[in-house]
């Protein structure tokens, strides 16, 4: 087995990877706001259910969340999940969305009353105040926790093999069942490589945000 | 007419009571000093004019039209009460400047948003009021870039920027350090003129003495003297008043 078509061979699973990476951000951010703000809900019920579903989600493994979106569909409702990548991309984005939003809450919370109060007096309404002052010093304060989860999130669609979706270490895996080994470590170079990319990008970000507090 | 009457203003915090019934009246062009020990409820007064804070009881009046009413206040909608906000300013003690934006976005942000006319118009303003406050070298300078004198004085513009009918300070000088306080308090009484309404809860009692109008002192929630400076400063009649200014003013 050559060099080549291993390096190949991997490549096309690690683009599986790439795509559950991206859509998992592309639908967890905007999902993972909308739980955050819910859990900031004056209307107590919400707020107390959103953080009892966050707690369910954080409090359970993400593999056992793949078992459950894949399987329960089929037990429960009778209507068997086919699409073993959709069901991968569904609990991935809800357990991000949920990591996600305790980020947010503490993001937007950590921001000075006086921020508010100084938009209000100055006769702007919420939105305004919301998206004009608050949203970006949000982003800024994000920024690292965001960083650290978004990384990790390239290592767990890894993951995605339990349910056999054909992700770069499944590819690797049926190498190993061949006798060859060596391709399972070289799956490595593609995660390091990946999150070597992530790294300087979020450092290039921070610097750019570094001309306020 | 005064521009400016307050009448019998209420406001607890659960079971405290920290105004116990405020009235007052100002006239355009005048400046009002509170003074008063920590805890007599001088912040929250603001707070209420600038709504803030929402008072139980009494009425609110600029000329002769009642913006507020604290009987009927659930009746008010988030829009009529920005529109009652904007009759006042606030400069805060802690400035809260927009730490992202520079000095000349964080005066034309909401003349913009709320378009009082167009851009351009509101960048020349805001250049005014910069210029007037002594600052024209550090227009595209960053809050963080700033002394504390500096913000504070890019607040006032700030405020200045939306045309108050009147221009609230809280305790404008308690976060400086000593000696910055001197160029914030000649920017404040610099803007003293027949236009400019001012009220100012201030611990400088110097100031207090000589650039305001009228004096009021609080204790508890309730005025306890009020009056022109050479009658609080000079010949305070209640013993409360006295004895805070003799504290005050004690030299060490």
């Amino acid at each position: 087995m050559s060099f080549q078509q291993v390096t190949l061979d991997l490549a096309v699973g690690f683009l599986e990877n790439c795509r559950l990476f991206f859509e998992t951000l592309l639908f967890s951010i905007p999902l993972g706001l909308i739980i955050s703000f819910c859990s900031m809900s004056k209307f107590k019920p919400l707020s107390y259910l959103m953080k009892i579903f966050v707690w369910c989600i954080r409090g359970t493994p993400l593999m056992l969340q793949l078992f459950v979106v894949l399987y329960v569909p089929g037990l429960v409702f009778n209507m068997p999940m086919r699409n073993r990548m959709l069901a991968a991309l569904i609990a991935f984005v809800i357990n991000y969305a949920c990591y996600f939003s305790e980020i947010f809450r503490g993001g937007i919370e950590s921001i000075p009353k006086g921020q508010y109060e100084a938009g209000q007096v100055l006769g702007l309404t919420k939105s305004q105040i919301f998206s004009k002052i608050v949203l970006l010093q949000v982003i800024k304060r994000i920024i690292p926790p965001m960083s650290n989860e978004i990384i990790t999130l390239v290592k767990d669609t890894s993951l995605a093999r339990v349910i056999a979706v054909g992700e770069i270490l499944l590819a690797a895996e049926r190498f190993a069942g061949k006798g060859i080994i060596w391709p399972l470590f070289y799956t490595g170079a593609y995660f390091l490589i990946f999150c070597g990319v992530l790294t300087l990008l979020f450092g290039y970000i921070e610097k750019k945000m570094s001309y306020f507090n | 007419m005064s521009v400016l009457q307050v009448n019998n203003i209420k406001k607890s915090f659960g079971k405290t009571e920290v105004l116990k019934g405020i009235s007052f009246s100002l006239e355009k062009g005048e400046v009002l000093s509170i003074i008063g020990s920590s805890g007599s409820g001088k912040t929250t007064l603001l707070r209420c004019l600038n709504f803030l804070e929402f008072a139980e009881n009494g009425t609110i009046a600029i000329g002769d039209k009642v913006i507020y009413d604290g009987a009927v206040k659930k009746n008010l909608s988030d829009s009529e009460i920005r529109k009652n906000r904007l009759h006042f300013g606030l400069v805060f003690q802690s400035f809260n400047l927009f730490p992202q934006y520079n000095v000349l976005e964080n005066i034309t942000l909401a003349p913009n948003l709320l378009k009082m006319d167009t851009p351009e118009n509101n960048e020349i303003h805001a250049k005014q009021l910069i210029e007037r406050v002594g600052l024209t070298e550090k227009t595209e300078s960053y809050p963080c870039q700033l002394s504390g004198g500096q913000q504070q004085r890019v607040a006032i513009a700030r405020a200045l920027a939306l045309k108050p009918d009147i221009l609230c300070f809280d305790e404008p000088t308690s976060a400086l350090d000593p000696e910055l306080t001197g160029e914030v308090l000649k920017v404040i009484k610099g803007l003293k003129s027949k236009d400019s309404t001012m009220i100012v809860v201030t611990h400088e009692m110097e100031f207090a003495k000589n650039v305001s109008d009228k004096v009021i002192f609080m204790a508890d929630g309730v005025i306890e003297e009020m009056g022109t400076p050479q009658e609080i400063f000079e010949n305070p009649k209640s013993e409360k008043t006295r004895s805070f200014l003799s504290k005050s003013l004690e030299e060490i």
